[in-house]
This record gives C-alpha cells, sequence and structure tokens, in this order.
C-alpha cells in the first residue's frame, strides 16, 4: 500500500468514525485528562505551598521539581510497573496493565510540571500580594485560593502544557499499560505497534488527531494567555 | 452605636520605643508616640527616615525589634483589627474593581458582603467601573478603589502610605479630598507624605522623622510656623538633610 492510500484509507477511518479508532482516542483522551486533572489537585496546592512556605532544603525542593519536569516518560512507567508489579508494594490491588495504571503513569509526569509551574506563578504573585493579603489577615494557607484564584491564567498555561506532555508520551503507556488490545491501546502505543506492523491507515489517522490535539492544545494556551493578558492587566 | 463604638474603640494607639533593625542597621531608633481618635496625623521627613517602616509596624505587617505598638483594645488580627492599610502603589487584585473590594470584604467576615462592597464602590464614585478589571484602570482609579476597599472594611483608623506620590495633580487633588472627608466623617487618618504642602493642607499634627529618629511631634500650624529643630526648619526650607 502506498503513502496516498494509506492517507485516504485513515482519512476514511477518521471521519468514518470507526469504532476501533474511536475507542483508541478515547482511551487516550480519558487516561490523559483523568492524570492531568488528578496532577492539578496535587499539584496546584503542592506548588502554592512551595512558594509561600519557607523551609531548610526548601531550593533543593525546587531544582529537584524543577528537574523531575524532564522525567523520562520510560523511567516513570518504570517505577510505576515496579510499584504495582505483583512483587510491588501495591501489587496486591492488581492493577498493572489497566487503564488506572497508565492514569497514575501520566499523573507522575505531569506532577512536576504542575508544581513547578504553579510555584514560579505563585511566588511571583505572593511577592506582590504579600503585604496586602497579610494586611487582610490572609497569611500562610489562608492566602493560597487567592494565589491560585488570581493565577489562573498562567496555571491553565500550565495544565495544558502538562496535558500536551502526557498525550504526546509512549513509554509509561506503554510499560504499565500493556498495550493490549481493546483494553490499553492509546494513540501513541497504536502508532508504535501499527507502523511495525504495516498498517498505515491507522498509524496515520491517530497520527493526525494527535497532531490536531496538540495545535488545539497550543491554541487554548494561547488564548489563556490572551485572555490574562485582557483581563489581568 | 457611638456608644458601642465607645467602649470598643481601638484607639488611642500608643507607640513606645518603637525600633526596628535589618542587617545590624537601625532604621527606626526608639519612636514614641501616641495617637488619639480622629483627625490627620501626617508623618513626614526625608526619604529613608522610617516613616513608611513605622507605619508597616503600627499596622503589624513587621514585628519590631524593640519596643512595640499598643491599641486600647487588641484589635485583634488582619481585616477584623479595625485598623486598615493603603499602600504607595495600590495593591490591585487580578479581578474586577468590585471583586477586589469583595475579596477584602469577605476577608473580614461579617454580613451581606455584596452589599457592602456596592456601597463602598457608590461612595467613592467607582460605581461605573465596578466590572472593569482592576488593573487595567487608571492610577487615581486604582489608588481609589485601593481606599475604598479599606474603607469597606469599616476601620477605626486608616494607614495611607505616599497616597498620591505617583499620581498626576488631579488624581492628587481627588484624593485629598477624599482623606479630608474621611477625618470629616470621624476617621482616624495616620499619613505618611513627601509633599509638605500637602500635609499643611491636611493634617492637623505632624510626627517629623529623621535618619529613624522622631525629631519633632507638633501641632501642624505650629510645625509649620516655627519649627522647634535645626532639621526640621531646614527640611522645611527644603535643605537635604543627611
Amino acid at each position: 500500500m502506498d503513502v496516498a492510500n494509506a492517507f485516504s484509507a485513515a482519512f476514511g477511518l477518521i471521519f468514518g468514525l470507526d469504532p476501533q479508532f474511536m475507542q483508541i482516542v478515547g482511551l487516550s483522551l480519558r487516561v490523559t485528562l483523568a492524570a492531568v486533572l488528578l496532577a492539578a489537585l496535587i499539584g496546584m496546592p503542592l506548588g502554592a505551598l512551595l512558594a509561600i512556605a519557607r523551609f531548610p532544603g526548601r531550593s533543593a525542593v525546587i531544582v529537584v521539581v524543577n528537574g523531575l519536569m524532564g522525567l523520562p516518560p520510560v523511567v516513570a512507567g518504570l517505577m510505576v510497573f515496579l510499584l504495582l508489579s505483583r512483587s510491588g508494594a501495591l501489587g496486591g490491588l492488581g492493577l498493572l496493565f489497566t487503564p488506572t495504571a497508565m492514569i497514575v503513569a501520566q499523573t507522575l509526569l505531569v506532577l512536576p510540571i504542575v508544581i513547578a509551574l504553579t510555584r514560579s506563578t505563585i511566588e511571583e504573585l505572593w511577592r506582590e500580594y504579600r503585604e496586602h493579603l497579610t494586611s487582610l489577615g490572609m497569611t500562610g494557607l489562608r492566602a493560597v485560593p487567592t494565589l491560585l484564584w488570581d493565577g489562573r491564567f498562567a496555571l491553565a498555561t500550565g495544565l495544558l502544557a502538562g496535558f500536551g506532555r502526557a498525550s504526546a508520551e509512549v513509554g509509561a503507556v506503554l510499560i504499565v499499560g500493556g498495550n493490549i488490545a481493546g483494553h490499553t491501546r492509546t494513540m501513541t502505543t497504536s502508532i508504535a505497534l501499527e507502523t511495525s506492523k504495516g498498517d498505515l491507515p491507522l498509524a496515520l489517522g491517530l497520527g493526525v488527531v494527535l497532531m490536531a490535539l496538540t495545535v488545539a492544545i497550543n491554541a487554548a494556551a494561547y488564548g489563556a494567555s490572551r485572555a490574562g493578558a485582557r483581563f489581568a492587566g | 452605636m457611638t456608644a458601642l463604638r465607645d467602649i470598643a474603640s481601638i484607639l488611642p494607639l500608643r507607640v513606645e520605643g518603637l525600633s526596628f533593625e535589618a542587617e545590624g542597621k537601625r532604621l527606626l531608633d526608639a519612636v514614641s508616640f501616641t495617637i488619639p481618635r480622629g483627625g490627620v496625623t501626617a508623618v513626614i521627613g526625608p526619604n529613608g527616615a522610617g516613616k513608611s517602616l513605622a507605619l508597616r509596624l503600627c499596622h503589624g505587617l513587621l514585628a519590631p525589634s524593640a519596643g512595640g505598638v499598643r491599641w486600647r483594645q487588641a484589635p485583634g488580627g488582619g481585616a477584623s483589627g479595625r485598623h486598615a492599610m493603603v499602600f504607595q502603589r495600590p495593591v490591585m487584585l487580578r479581578r474586577s474593581a468590585l471583586g477586589n473590594i469583595l475579596h477584602a470584604v469577605k476577608a473580614a467576615g461579617g454580613p451581606q458582603p455584596a452589599a457592602r462592597a456596592v456601597v463602598a464602590l457608590e461612595r467613592f464614585g467607582l460605581d461605573a467601573l465596578a466590572h472593569r478589571p482592576a488593573r487595567l484602570m487608571s492610577g487615581g482609579e486604582q489608588q481609589r478603589l485601593a481606599i475604598a476597599r479599606a474603607w469597606a472594611l469599616a476601620p477605626e483608623l486608616m494607614f495611607l502610605d505616599e497616597p498620591s506620590s505617583h499620581l498626576d495633580p488631579g488624581a492628587t487633588r481627588q484624593i485629598e479630598e477624599i482623606v479630608a472627608s474621611l477625618a470629616a466623617e470621624g476617621m482616624t487618618i495616620v499619613m505618611t507624605t513627601h509633599d509638605l504642602g500637602q500635609a499643611r493642607r491636611l493634617a492637623a499634627r505632624i510626627l517629623f522623622l529623621n535618619r529613624g529618629r522622631l525629631v519633632e511631634d507638633a501641632p501642624a500650624a505650629a510645625f509649620f510656623s516655627r519649627p522647634a529643630t535645626a532639621e526640621a526648619r531646614s527640611f522645611i526650607a527644603g535643605e537635604l538633610l543627611w
């Protein structure tokens, strides 16, 4: 099959809403969205706390978190694999090779991005707001909701960056998900598998969707920063 | 209501031996004064005299190295503290004008925050700007909003740190009118200013600081017509003090 035919077959899959195809896209979105949501719930308060708390070793924590933004997905996958494998600490839960395991692995990938970007955003806001909020009696933890809300546009950009990273990675979901057809097969793992098998239409179709998703994420990030500039000045 | 206020008043404020050190330097040195109820007190002096520092210590944003700040009634912490502060550069949250006031009112607690926020906007002629993002307002509007926000907390005393230093003459006049009307309504005002004309126009009493020490504490008329010290004389004459 030549490339031109592969493309037309790929678009056939996309616009024909092929069930197998839609299932893969749906699982990818479900896993990545859940991971980003979890990372936001855990990472934003932690990042805000790291921004305003002063404790020994704070600089070291910041450096480590910043470093973890570059955590290789396969390493994150390996860590979760060891944790969830039969002999691992959480092996008894039987989560290995399930979408849940994939969510955990991707959360691990997104979390450092969310913490680091929240920390830098909130630290800057806190520098500006500290005296006013202290004057209102909002110190320490009481200041966090205000700071998170006022940093909402920058934080949204951070979450979109996390979404971009998680939706594009292969290594982590492949290791802990196992790329099981109809169960843990995502867009990225399918592309890797189908390409090596020679099923170009499916790989290409998924590639097109993945690219469109990336463009959409960047458009949303751009929109968030524009809205932030217009509203927050 | 007046009687209730009387019992609960946090004034007079007694400042005794107030000192502040940073990095081995004594920035404020054993300053003592009393702020009774009512009137405008201007804290003046050259740059680095410790004016803003004194206000921050009184408001509780900083802890003194020695000495202390005593309110007649312990005002409690934060916004419930019955004294509010407006900063030289107004801190504008990334919200609308109304949102800024609402945030402060909610922090202070109490009934009907939304209604109180709207009243504050109206009182300072900002109701037309209620939904404008605060950070996109002009400097004068921002300073008025900052004062409205402090006023919405119903403080007994308001600290104003150089409230018009970055404003044009028109906006400065507006701010001065606001300060005068607040004082006329019975609010106690303690403000710093580097503008001697403003101190003359607004203040009944002058605290003159120089290099961290309180050099003069006098009624404004007396201070400007017959300053007691050489330092005050040369400051009024516009000489640089070192």
